[in-house]
C-alpha cells in the first residue's frame, strides 16, 4: 500500500471479490468522496470504503438516504474532484431525478449499479433488469448517461477506472452498471494504475470566485432559445462520445451464420456456448456491448447487412434485445433467449436455446 | 460628507431583484451579502440553492453556487464541504425546500454537524408555486390547497425548525429572526453573522430561521403582512437563540 493504493507488479494478480475491486480502483483513480446508503448485493463497496477513505484522510459519508447520497456527489463533482456513489437497482431507481440533473448541469457522477431483481423490492438474485434504467433514464427530459458494464472483476477495476475518466473528460455523469453476480465472485486480477490522464476542470470547477467572476452550476434557463440550445448542446457532446467512446468486443464473427449477443456476466456464458456450438458444427460467433450506451449500433447494422442473425442473451424480459433489432433494422433476424432473474443461464442451457432456435429457423437449410 | 448606503460587494453588478413588491426575500439576500462582505469570504464561498423562490440566488450574488434539486441543498452542501473543507458552504432556502421535502436531508445535516452554514426563509407558504399550504402554514391559515383554512384533522400542525435543529447534537447555533421592524433587520443580521461564525470556527452547523413576508400570496399590503409576523407569526414561532455554543 502507498497513498492508500495496492502496489502490484504488472504481473501479479490477487484474488478479490468484485464489490472490493471496484472500491480499491475507486481510491486508486483519485475518488476523493464517497457517499452511500446500504443495499444488497452492493453494500462491501461502502464497507470498504468507509474504512479507507477515513485512513486517506478523504471523504466519506453514511448518507441519511440514497437520493443525500447522489446529492452528495453532485455538490463534490461541482468542486472539480472525483467522487462517486454505489447502490442496487431499486434504490438506483431512487437516484434517478439526480441523474437528469446531472447531466444537464454536466456534472462528472459516477454511480456504480450492482444490479438486483425488480420490479419494486425484486430479491437479491443476480439480474440484468436495470438496463433500461440505465440506458434510458428514469428522470425527467432528454438527457443521456454513459453506462459501461464489465464482464468480470478484472473489468470492475478497469471500467472503474474508465468511469471516473469519462465522467470528467465529458463533463457526463457515467453508470457502472455490474451486478450481484460480479459484485459477489472473486477472481484473480491486477489493479495496475490509473491508466489516463488528469482532466483539467479548471474552466468551471466551483472554488470560491476568486479573482474571476462567480460560477454558477444550474439546469434552468428561463429563455425558451437558451433551454433548446442546452438540449441540443447536450446531445451534440453525446454524438462526439458516441464517435470517441462506442466500445464492443466480438469473437468468430468474421464465418458466423449466427451471432450469440450478451452484456454484462453473461458476456462470460455466450463465450463458453459459441466454443460448444462450434464443435456441433454451427457457426456461432459472439458480441459483446461494453458500453451500452452508446451503444455499438453501427457494427451491429454492418454485421447485420452481412446476413449474419443475433440471439441476444440476457438476465431481463429482453430489453437490451430491442436495441438490437432497432440497430439490425429487419437486415436479419433476432431472437431471444432470457431468463427473468436469478440463476444465470448455464452453456448447456444456452446451447440448447440456440439449437432451438436454428432448428425454427433454418430448418429448411439444415 | 459620510455615505450611509451602499451595495455590498457580495452582490452581482446591476443586479435586479426579481421579487415580488414587498417581499422579504431581497432584505435576507442583502444580510447575507453584508455578513460575507464584513467576514471578507466571498471569494472563499461556495452556496447551494434548491427550488422555490430561494432557487435565483445566483442571479443576485456574486458567489459560486451549484443548484441541487428540491430539497436536496444540504445534501448538496454536504457534498462541497466534505470535498473542499477550507472553503466556506452556505444554503439557502425556503421552508417548502428545507422543512418539508428536504426535512430528512436538513436533520441529518444538522445530526452529523457538518460545518455549513443554512437559511430558512419561513413565510408560512410554497410562494413560486402561488400560495399552497407549505410544513410552516400556521393553524386556520386559508391557502389555496387549504380554502378553509389549516386544520388539525385534515393538515394536522406547522414544524418549528429551528428548535428542532437547536435539539441536534451536531447543531453549534439555531435562531429564529424576522425582518419586519428595524430592529428585528438588525438582530436577524447578527444571527446571520453569527451562523457563519460556528463554521469558521469549526464548532458545527449554524442555522437561521427568517420570518419573511410574502404579502402577494397573504393577499396582504407590505405593511400588514410585516404586522402578521409581529403578531401572530411570533406567537407561534417565537423569535431567539434557540442554540449557540460559541457564545456572544
Amino acid at each position: 500500500m502507498e497513498n492508500g493504493k495496492l502496489k502490484m507488479e504488472n504481473s501479479d494478480k490477487i484474488l478479490i471479490k468484485g464489490n472490493y475491486a471496484i472500491a480499491q480502483a475507486a481510491v486508486n483513480a483519485g475518488c476523493q468522496c464517497y457517499f452511500g446508503y446500504p443495499i444488497t448485493p452492493q453494500t462491501e463497496i461502502g464497507e470498504y470504503l468507509s474504512g479507507k477513505m477515513q485512513e486517506l484522510g478523504r471523504g466519506y459519508v453514511c448518507a441519511e438516504s440514497e437520493l443525500a447520497a447522489i446529492n452528495m456527489v453532485m455538490g463534490a463533482v461541482s468542486t472539480g474532484v472525483k467522487a462517486m456513489t454505489s447502490s442496487s437497482s431499486c434504490a438506483v431507481a431512487l437516484m434517478q431525478e439526480a441523474l437528469s440533473y446531472a447531466a444537464s448541469d454536466e456534472l462528472p457522477v459516477v454511480l456504480v449499479n450492482v444490479m438486483r431483481t425488480g420490479p419494486g423490492l425484486g430479491y437479491i438474485y443476480p439480474a440484468q433488469g436495470d438496463y433500461n434504467q440505465s440506458v434510458y433514464g428514469g428522470g425527467n427530459g432528454d438527457y443521456k448517461i454513459i453506462v459501461i458494464a464489465p464482464s468480470n472483476v478484472q473489468e470492475c477495476i478497469d471500467y472503474t477506472y474508465r468511469a471516473f475518466y469519462l465522467a470528467q473528460k465529458y463533463r457526463n455523469p457515467v453508470i457502472l452498471l455490474a451486478d450481484g453476480l460480479l459484485g459477489q465472485m472473486m477472481e484473480p486480477a491486477n489493479f495496475g494504475e490509473y491508466p489516463y490522464p488528469e482532466v483539467d476542470v479548471s474552466s468551471w470547477a466551483l472554488s470560491g470566485a476568486k479573482g474571476r467572476d462567480a460560477r454558477a452550476i444550474y439546469s434552468c434557463a428561463r429563455e425558451e432559445a437558451k433551454q433548446i440550445q442546452h438540449i441540443i448542446d447536450l446531445h451534440k457532446k453525446f454524438e462526439v462520445i458516441a464517435e470517441n467512446e462506442t466500445s464492443y468486443e466480438e469473437f468468430g464473427v468474421s464465418d458466423a451464420d449466427i451471432i450469440l449477443t450478451a452484456f454484462g456476466s453473461m458476456t462470460r456464458n455466450i463465450k463458453a456456448a459459441m466454443k460448444v456450438l462450434r464443435e456441433k458444427g454451427i457457426k456461432a460467433g459472439c458480441f459483446r456491448p461494453i458500453t451500452l450506451n452508446p451503444f455499438p449500433n453501427n457494427r451491429i447494422e454492418e454485421l447485420s447487412k452481412l446476413g449474419k442473425d443475433f440471439i441476444v442473451v440476457e438476465m431481463n424480459m429482453g430489453q437490451m434485445f430491442k436495441d438490437v433489432k432497432y440497430a439490425v433494422n429487419g437486415n436479419s433476424k433476432v431472437e431471444l433467449v432470457n431468463r427473468p432473474c436469478g440463476e444465470w443461464l448455464s452453456v448447456e442451457e444456452i446451447v440448447s436455446s440456440v439449437e432451438k432456435v436454428m432448428e425454427k429457423n433454418y430448418a429448411a437449410s439444415i | 460628507m459620510q455615505q450611509v448606503f451602499s451595495i455590498p460587494k457580495s452582490f452581482k453588478e446591476n443586479f435586479k431583484y426579481t421579487f415580488c413588491p414587498g417581499c422579504d426575500h431581497g432584505v435576507a439576500i442583502r444580510l447575507v451579502a453584508e455578513v460575507l462582505d464584513e467576514l471578507n469570504l466571498t471569494e472563499k464561498t461556495i452556496s447551494s440553492t434548491s427550488i422555490g423562490c430561494s432557487v435565483f440566488l445566483y442571479d443576485f450574488l456574486n458567489v459560486d453556487c451549484v443548484e441541487a434539486p428540491h430539497g436536496r441543498a444540504l445534501a448538496s452542501a454536504t457534498g462541497v464541504k466534505r470535498a473542499q473543507p477550507d472553503k466556506v458552504v452556505f444554503t439557502y432556502s425556503g421552508d417548502g425546500d428545507f422543512a418539508s421535502i428536504g426535512l430528512a436531508e436538513s436533520m441529518h445535516t444538522a445530526l452529523r454537524g457538518e460545518k455549513i452554514t443554512s437559511f430558512m426563509i419561513n413565510n408560512t407558504t410554497y410562494g413560486m408555486t402561488g400560495g399552497q399550504l407549505g410544513p410552516t402554514t400556521t393553524m386556520g391559515q386559508k391557502t389555496t390547497t387549504s380554502p378553509m383554512g389549516r386544520n388539525r384533522e385534515y393538515y394536522g400542525y406547522p414544524i418549528k425548525m429551528a428548535e428542532h435543529i437547536a435539539l441536534c447534537d451536531g447543531t453549534a447555533f439555531s435562531a429564529r429572526v424576522a425582518l419586519d421592524s428595524i430592529p428585528h433587520i438588525n438582530e436577524a443580521k447578527k444571527a446571520i453573522k453569527k451562523a457563519f461564525q460556528v463554521q469558521l470556527e469549526g464548532l458545527g452547523f449554524g442555522f437561521v430561521e427568517i420570518l419573511s413576508s410574502c404579502p402577494t400570496n397573504w393577499h396582504m399590503t407590505p405593511e400588514q403582512a410585516h404586522e402578521r409576523i409581529r403578531g401572530e407569526m411570533s406567537e407561534i414561532f417565537p423569535l431567539g437563540i434557540y442554540k449557540n455554543i460559541m457564545g456572544d
